[in-house]
C-alpha cells in the first residue's frame, strides 16, 4: 500500500542515517524482512526510480511508525538524509517477502555486514518472542560502519563482532568469526543480510554446518513492486531450474544454497530462458 | 459535470484512454495489489516472444536525469506460460488487455499471431517493432518501413478481423511517418509510440557503461517532448489512425499534451515505477484538466492542437451555439 508518512525523528546511526515515519498501514502489515520504496526528491523531482529502503524497527506509537536505515550513496539519499522532523515522505510498502521463523525455538545466528544488519534486529524480536536463541554476528569496515552493535549487546546472548580495520572486535569479516559463533552456540541457522559476496560466503559457511540459511538480498531496483524487472538474480527453484527471479516480489529473503551467488550479474547458461536454448533442460 | 472519458482504439471502445505500457506492469497482478484493474483504459502486457526469455545480466537499470535507462531483454515466461496463466487470469476478470508481442523474425511474429488469435481475452495485439530481425543483422524491424510492414500484413493476415492490430514505433528514424505510413498500409489498425529511445550512460566510479547490456531504453519525462512530437507528425500525416501516445507521461498534464498532439489513448510506464497508483491519477488529471476548458468529451480535444492558428477550438464554438437562445 501507499502511505504518506510524517518523519517524526531523524538521526545518525554511527554512519548511517536513520528516519523514524509514521506509516500507519504499513507498520501494522510489516513482517521481518519486508521492505518499503520511498520517492525521492520531492513532487517535481527529476528523480523517477524510487529508492528501497530495509525497516530497522517498527513501533506501535502514534498509529504505527517505522524507522528506515540507509546510506548516502547519490543524490536520492541525499535528499532524504535532508528531511527533518514533520517533513512528509512518500512510501510504498511492506514490499517482499519476509523471513520464515522456524516453528519451534531454535537457536539461530543472525549475521549482519554494514547496514544491512538493520533488518536483523526486527527480526531478532520475532525469534525471541518465539522462545529462540539468538546471537548476532556484525561487522563492518571499520567500528563506526558496525551497525547496532549496542542493540545486539541487549537483545542477544552473544553478540561478535568483526571490521577489516580491526577498530572494533576482532579484525576481519564476518565470515571469519561464523564458524566457531555456530559451532559454540549449536545453531540450528544462520539468518544474513549483507552485500552479496559476504552473503556468498556466509552460505558456503552454513552449507559446510548442513543448516538452513535465508539471506536477505540487495539487489539494485528501480520500483520495488515486481513491474519493472531490473532487480533479478539467479535462483534455482524448487523443480531445480534456475530461473532469473525478482529481488523485490520473489525476495528479498531467499534459502541461501538455492541463489547462485556466483552467477549474480550474469544469465547463467542452463537458466529458463537463457540464450543458447537453457530452456531444453526443463520439462 | 463529468467528462466522456470514453475512446475508441480502432473499433474497440475502452471506459477511459489511460493504459499501461508494454513490460511496465509486468503480468497485472502485481499492480493488481494496489488497484482494481479494471479501473485502467486497458492494461498492456509485457512482449510476449515464443520461447522463454532469461532477458539481460544486470545492472539492467541506470538513473538518468529525469528518467532512466532499462536493458531487461524482453525478460518473460514465453508464449506457452502466457497463455496458460497470465492471459486467462485477467480474461476470467474481464480486464481489457492489449497483449504485446515480440520477435525475431516475421514467422516468429506470425507463429505469436497464430497462438493468439483465438485465445479469448485479447482486446488488441501490440507488435513491438523494436526487435532485433535476427533475418537482416541483428537490425530493428521499426528501423525500416518494409521490414515493420513485412511483420505487420503477416501479423494482420492471422488476427481476427475483430482484434485491432497496432504497430508500436520507435523514435530512433530518420522519417516516423514514413514508418507508420508503411505499417497502416500493410494494415495496422492503430499505432502506438514511441518505445524507447536508445540511451548510455557511463559509470564515473567504475569506468565502465553502467548498463550490463552497455546501451538501454531511455524511458521517463525525459523523453515527453520527443513523444510528443512523434504524435504530432503522425497524426499529421494520417489523421485517421487512431494513435497510442506513449513516453514520460507522469501527469494528467503530460497526457494531456499527447491528446492534444492527436493521440486518443496515452500508455503510462515509468510513471508506475514510481508510483503504482500513476494511471488512475492520471486519468483523473486529464479529466480534471479537459472538465475545466469546457470539453464534455475526449474525444472532442484529440488532435485539437492541429488546428489553424487563429481559430477558436471547436469544442467552444458548439457548445455556445447551443447555448444561444
Amino acid at each position: 500500500m501507499q502511505v504518506t508518512g510524517t518523519v517524526l525523528t531523524t538521526r545518525r546511526v554511527d554512519a548511517y542515517h536513520a528516519l523514524t515515519v509514521v506509516a500507519p498501514g504499513i507498520a501494522e502489515r510489516y513482517r521481518p524482512g519486508h521492505f518499503v520504496s520511498v520517492a525521492v526528491g520531492g513532487p517535481h523531482t527529476s528523480m523517477v526510480t524510487r529508492r528501497a529502503l530495509s525497516i530497522h524497527d517498527v513501533k506501535a506509537d502514534y498509529g504505527g511508525t517505522v524507522e528506515l536505515v540507509f546510506t548516502m550513496r547519490g543524490p536520492g539519499t541525499a535528499w532524504l538524509a535532508e528531511r527533518r522532523a514533520r517533513d512528509t515522505l512518500d512510501l510504498v510498502g511492506p514490499l517482499g517477502r519476509p523471513f520464515p521463523l522456524p516453528r519451534d525455538p531454535a537457536h539461530c545466528v543472525l549475521v549482519g555486514s554494514e547496514y544491512g544488519s538493520a533488518v536483523l534486529f526486527p527480526l531478532a524480536d520475532a525469534l525471541l518472542a518465539r522462545g529462540c536463541r539468538v546471537d548476532f554476528v556484525l561487522g563492518g569496515a571499520g567500528a563506526e560502519r558496525v551497525f547496532g552493535a549496542m542493540r545486539a549487546r541487549r537483545m542477544a546472548t552473544t553478540t561478535t563482532l568483526t571490521t577489516e580495520d580491526g577498530s572494533l572486535g576482532l579484525r576481519g569479516k564476518v565470515t571469519d568469526a561464523l564458524p566457531s559463533v555456530i559451532a559454540d552456540t549449536r545453531a540450528d541457522a544462520v539468518y544474513a543480510c549483507a552485500p552479496m559476496e559476504t552473503l556468498r560466503a556466509v552460505t558456503a559457511v552454513a552449507m559446510e554446518f548442513d543448516i538452513p540459511v535465508q539471506v536477505a538480498v540487495e539487489e539494485s531496483m528501480a520500483c520495488g513492486i515486481g513491474v519493472c524487472m531490473t532487480c533479478v538474480l539467479p535462483v534455482i527453484g524448487d523443480d531445480g531450474a534456475t530461473r532469473m527471479v525478482r529481488a523485490c516480489a520473489e525476495g528479498p529473503v531467499f534459502r541461501g544454497e538455492r541463489v547462485r551467488f556466483e552467477d549474480v550479474g550474469t544469465i547463467p547458461f542452463d537458466a529458463l530462458g537463457a540464450p543458447g536454448g537453457g530452456v531444453r533442460h526443463v520439462g | 459535470m463529468s467528462v466522456d472519458m470514453r475512446t475508441f482504439l480502432a473499433h474497440v471502445e475502452l471506459a477511459n484512454p489511460v493504459t499501461t505500457a508494454a513490460g511496465c506492469a509486468s503480468s497485472g497482478r502485481e499492480l493488481a495489489q494496489f488497484f482494481d484493474l479494471h479501473r485502467l483504459g486497458a492494461l498492456t502486457t509485457r512482449s510476449i516472444t515464443m520461447a522463454p526469455r532469461a532477458g539481460r545480466p544486470t545492472p539492467r537499470m541506470a538513473e538518468t536525469p529525469s528518467g532512466m535507462l532499462n536493458a531487461v531483454g524482453l525478460q518473460g515466461p514465453g508464449i506457452d506460460a502466457f497463455l496458460e496463466r497470465e492471459l486467462p487470469w485477467l480474461a476470467q476478470r474481464g480486464i481489457k488487455t492489449i497483449v504485446s508481442i515480440g520477435g525475431g523474425t516475421v514467422a516468429e511474429y506470425s507463429e505469436l499471431a497464430r497462438r493468439l488469435a483465438d485465445a479469448p481475452g485479447v482486446t488488441a495485439l501490440e507488435v513491438n517493432l523494436s526487435c532485433p530481425n535476427m533475418e537482416d543483422r541483428g537490425r530493428v524491424f521499426a528501423r525500416e518501413g518494409s521490414a515493420a510492414a513485412e511483420v505487420i500484413a503477416s501479423v494482420r493476415s492471422i488476427m481476427r478481423y475483430d482484434v485491432p492490430v497496432v504497430a508500436k514505433l520507435a523514435p530512433d528514424v530518420a522519417d516516423i511517418v514514413a514508418v507508420a505510413r508503411a505499417c497502416v498500409d500493410a494494415g495496422a489498425d492503430a499505432l502506438s509510440m514511441i518505445n524507447n529511445p536508445l540511451g548510455m550512460a557511463i559509470d564515473t566510479e567504475a569506468l565502465r557503461p553502467s548498463l550490463a547490456a552497455v546501451t538501454g531504453g531511455l524511458s521517463g519525462p525525459a523523453i515527453l517532448p520527443l513523444a510528443v512530437r512523434c504524435v504530432w507528425q503522425v497524426h499529421a500525416a494520417l489523421p485517421g489512425v487512431p494513435l497510442i501516445g506513449i513516453g514520460g507521461v507522469m501527469s494528467g498534464r503530460d497526457a494531456f499534451q499527447l491528446v492534444l498532439a492527436g493521440a486518443c489513448v496515452v500508455g503510462v510506464g515509468t510513471a508506475l515505477f514510481h508510483d503504482p497508483y500513476a494511471c488512475l491519477r492520471i486519468e483523473r488529471e486529464l479529466e480534471d484538466l479537459l472538465r475545466a476548458r469546457g470539453f464534455q468529451r475526449l474525444a472532442d480535444a484529440v488532435g485539437l492542437a492541429h488546428r489553424p492558428p487563429g481559430s477558436a477550438p471547436r469544442h467552444l464554438l458548439v457548445d455556445t451555439e447551443e447555448s444561444t437562445p
